[in-house]
């Protein structure tokens, strides 16, 4: 008769088997067998946050800059509705997480026992799939599911609730067993005339455009160099959305910069006045399409996803293709140098009077700013940031508001896996946990959270895990005591009401970095920010960079809501704006 | 135009409604109907009726007819939304008045009222092959099997007749012919 497990043993065996070496978790009555049983597997590390959202949130950075899935480990009724967020998060962004969470015995399910709530309602709307284990014999299968469905088709989060009596009770172990499809939901449905009718448009399109995302990343860093060899082979233009920074070179001539609600002028108007549009792994997100009824009206529309549901769902689109984007951007590159193996210099003088039309745009320089000697402006200080840390393979997470978008806008990200921020939710307070994850996945490399004072305050208890597991992270806060956003949001929108969006009692963000044991540095000046930069790099301890910044500069370019790609708001400084798109000046 | 004071864009143009009825086999575990309807919710489909019962014990699967009405978009993403469900098999799409589908709905009628009316209360379903499930010397209740739309009309018609209760399955469907859907 083979060896019995418990349920908790089983958990860690399941672990093992998926070659799991970190679990990010929180303790708890409920899964305290769990614990019990982690002593037992040296493998397995596990790392204690102070909150079950910095959790999940460093659980995704670990998944997102590694290509792993994250493991997320809590007890039941708080620990799991705190890790709701982070779910969520990882759901809109297809972030492969396993959350592991207690449940009361199974006796008392139903009972309003303490600590009890339905996790698996909870979460249902927010997870990929979940179970709740109600016979510890399913449990080593539903846990191989768990992974199997966490990590293939489009990524995402699941959960796996797990009462305490399951914990205890034994049963045999069954390995994973690799199966070949799930349930009928096959991934790649495309076949060569789809290809083959892609190839042909490309071939007949003079104003192309390529717009990637985040299925890109997703799809594996193979997905990137077969991205940059599609994009040499074509010579088309690329925009990438801001979850697909760092799938093409950002400093490369054939890339436009980020699109949609602050992306460059240059990608929109290519956008909306292209012939041939080339969705690559993105989602036709509101922040991406402005004005549905106005976007880009004179394209056809290829879409390649590897999530049927997403296709037609936004935009209608003339072809769709759904597969993973690796394999896709395969089959294309192959017919294409099968069929025209000089399409390139072929394509050059179709798509010269485009690419005039391109550089027209991008001589409006829509990124720039006014800069100033006396105030850091926080373009600035990114654009100095990044000059200082481009040769060290940085990772950068953000936070959510101004501080993203100007870090989306001026760091330019080379390689996939570098770039870890809450796009699809906007959660604020995703970054300072997701670096703890990155750095737990890379303990040499440089990390960075770009972060706002306001954001930053939601999730600050996690410095003391950074300082616990001696990671050093380097959280740079530009500081500038408004919720950003919001007040640019209330500038434009609302008639200058600041409701709310002052912080008047801020934390010393010096001090507060000296209480949690990690290092203060404030920067003030423009004259100091270089050196204090410099510094911070050189810390090889947790940092917290104050960094004080023009209180009411505004992040531009913007489309405002409602408004088709070619009616940006540029910056204040832009005096062309109503010679350049004629409407374009349709201030809000 | 009006000034939009909002982060998010502004609904664009509408189209028209369709009625469809979407059959959806799914493997018949806990929390499944809830996966299923709760999809609908959360991404505000309409349900107009369920029907749902397991219908192969021995695999353990479920059968879940769902009419509901949409623009042909959200129809599509109802049916895309619901395959990727990891419980469900596959999902079916029949579009109301197809003629190579039967659609069928069952109703429980019951009438209270004098001989007369209970008489007249079963002539007015003749069409609808009237079973007679009870009848006490006050009352009566009716079962017919007719399409939703007939069904709608009979509940008025019997208003007159001491229609005092109704309980209906909503449309289950199935293709005419001896095709199976896959």
């Amino acid at each position: 008769m083979s060896k019995l497990y418990s349920g908790a043993e089983i958990v860690f065996k399941c672990l093992e088997d998926q070659d799991v070496e970190y679990i990010f978790g929180y303790p708890g009555g409920a899964v305290l067998p769990i614990y019990d049983e982690l002593k037992n597997h040296e493998s397995i590390k596990h790392i204690l946050v102070r909150h079950e959202q910095g959790a999940g949130h460093a659980a995704e950075g670990y998944a997102r800059s590694s290509g792993k899935p994250g493991v997320v480990l809590v007890t039941s009724g708080p620990g799991a509705t705190n890790a709701v967020t982070a779910l969520t998060d990882a759901y809109m962004d297809s972030i492969p997480l396993v959350c592991i969470s207690g449940q009361v015995p199974t006796h008392l399910i139903g009972t309003d026992a303490f600590q009890e709530c339905d996790t698996t309602g909870i979460t249902r709307p927010c997870t990929k799939h979940n179970w709740l284990v109600k016979d510890v014999k399913d449990l080593s299968k539903i846990m191989h599911k768990a992974f199997e469905v966490a990590t293939t088709g489009r990524p995402g989060p699941v959960l796996v609730d797990i009462p305490k009596d399951i914990q205890f009770q034994k049963t045999k172990y069954v390995s994973s067993i690799k199966r070949k499809k799930l349930n009928g939901k096959i991934h790649n449905k495309f076949n060569q005339s789809e290809i083959d009718q892609l190839v042909k448009l490309m071939v007949n399109s003079s104003r192309p455009i390529l717009y990637t995302g985040g299925g890109v990343i997703n799809s594996g860093p193979k997905a990137s160099e077969l991205l940059r060899e599609l994009v040499s082979l074509t010579g088309f233009p690329i925009t990438s959305t801001l979850q697909g920074l760092g799938s093409y070179p950002g400093d490369d001539n054939q890339f436009l910069g980020m699109l949609g609600m602050h992306g460059t002028y240059e990608a929109n108007n290519a956008m909306h006045d292209c012939d041939l549009m080339i969705n690559i792994g993105a989602r036709f997100d509101d922040r991406i399409t402005g004005k549905i009824d106005e976007f880009s009206p004179k394209s056809k529309k290829v879409h390649i996803d590897i999530d049927p549901s997403s296709i037609n769902k936004n935009v209608k689109v003339d072809l769709p293709i759904v597969g993973d984007v690796s394999e896709v951007m395969l089959s294309v590159i192959k017919t294409l140098k099968k069929k025209n193996s000089n399409f390139a210099s072929s394509n050059k003088e179709k798509t010269s009077k485009w690419w005039e039309k391109i550089s027209e745009w991008r001589s409006v320089n829509s990124l720039n700013f006014i800069n100033s000697d006396k105030t850091i402006k926080p373009q600035h200080a990114i654009q100095r940031l990044y000059e200082l840390t481009k040769d060290k393979d940085t990772y950068i997470t953000t936070e959510v508001g101004q501080h993203q978008m100007w870090a989306a806008q001026h760091y330019k990200f080379n390689k996939p896996n570098r770039w870890m921020t809450s796009g699809g939710l906007g959660t604020m307070g995703y970054g300072l946990p997701a670096a703890v994850g990155v750095q737990i996945a890379h303990p040499d490399k440089l990390v960075v959270d770009i972060a706002g004072e306001a954001s930053v305050l939601m999730t600050i208890q996690e410095m003391s895990t950074a300082v616990q597991y001696n990671l050093p992270i380097k959280i740079f806060i530009l500081n500038n005591e408004y919720m950003g956003m919001v007040r640019q949001w209330q500038e434009l929108l609302h008639e200058k009401n600041y409701s709310e969006s002052y912080t008047a009692a801020l934390p010393d963000f010096v001090k507060l970095a000296e209480a949690y044991g990690c290092v203060g540095i404030r920067a003030k000046t423009p004259d100091e920010l270089d050196e204090k930069i410099k510094e911070m790099i050189n810390v090889n301890k947790p940092v917290i960079f104050d960094c004080l910044v023009d209180k009411e500069e505004n992040c531009f370019p913007m489309i405002p809501s409602g408004k088709p790609h070619n009616q940006m708001l540029l910056g204040p400084n832009d005096q062309k704006e109503n010679k350049i798109t004629g409407k374009g000046k349709t201030l809000v | 135009m009006s000034k939009p004071k909002s982060a998010y864009s502004i609904p664009g143009k509408k189209q028209k409604n369709d009625t469809h009825v979407i059959v959806v086999w799914v493997d018949n575990e806990a929390g499944v109907l809830a996966r299923v309807v709760g999809l609908f919710s959360g991404r505000g489909y309409n349900i107009e009726s369920l029907a749902v019962a397991e219908v192969d014990p021995k695999l353990n699967i479920s059968r879940i007819t769902i009419v509901t009405t949409g623009t042909p978009q959200v129809i599509e993403q109802i049916k895309l939304q619901l395959g990727k469900l990891v419980p469900v098999h596959k999902v079916a799409d029949f579009m109301r008045g197809d003629k190579k589908i039967i659609f069928k709905e069952m109703a429980l009628l019951k009438i209270v009222g004098n001989n007369v009316k209970r008489k007249k209360a079963i002539k007015f379903c003749k069409k609808f092959h009237p079973v007679v499930l009870d009848k006490t010397n006050k009352s009566v209740v009716i079962q017919i099997t007719a399409l939703r739309r007939e069904i709608d009309t009979i509940m008025n018609d019997l208003k007159k007749t001491g229609l005092v209760s109704v309980s209906r399955t909503g449309a289950v469907a199935m293709t005419r012919g001896a095709e199976v859907f896959k």
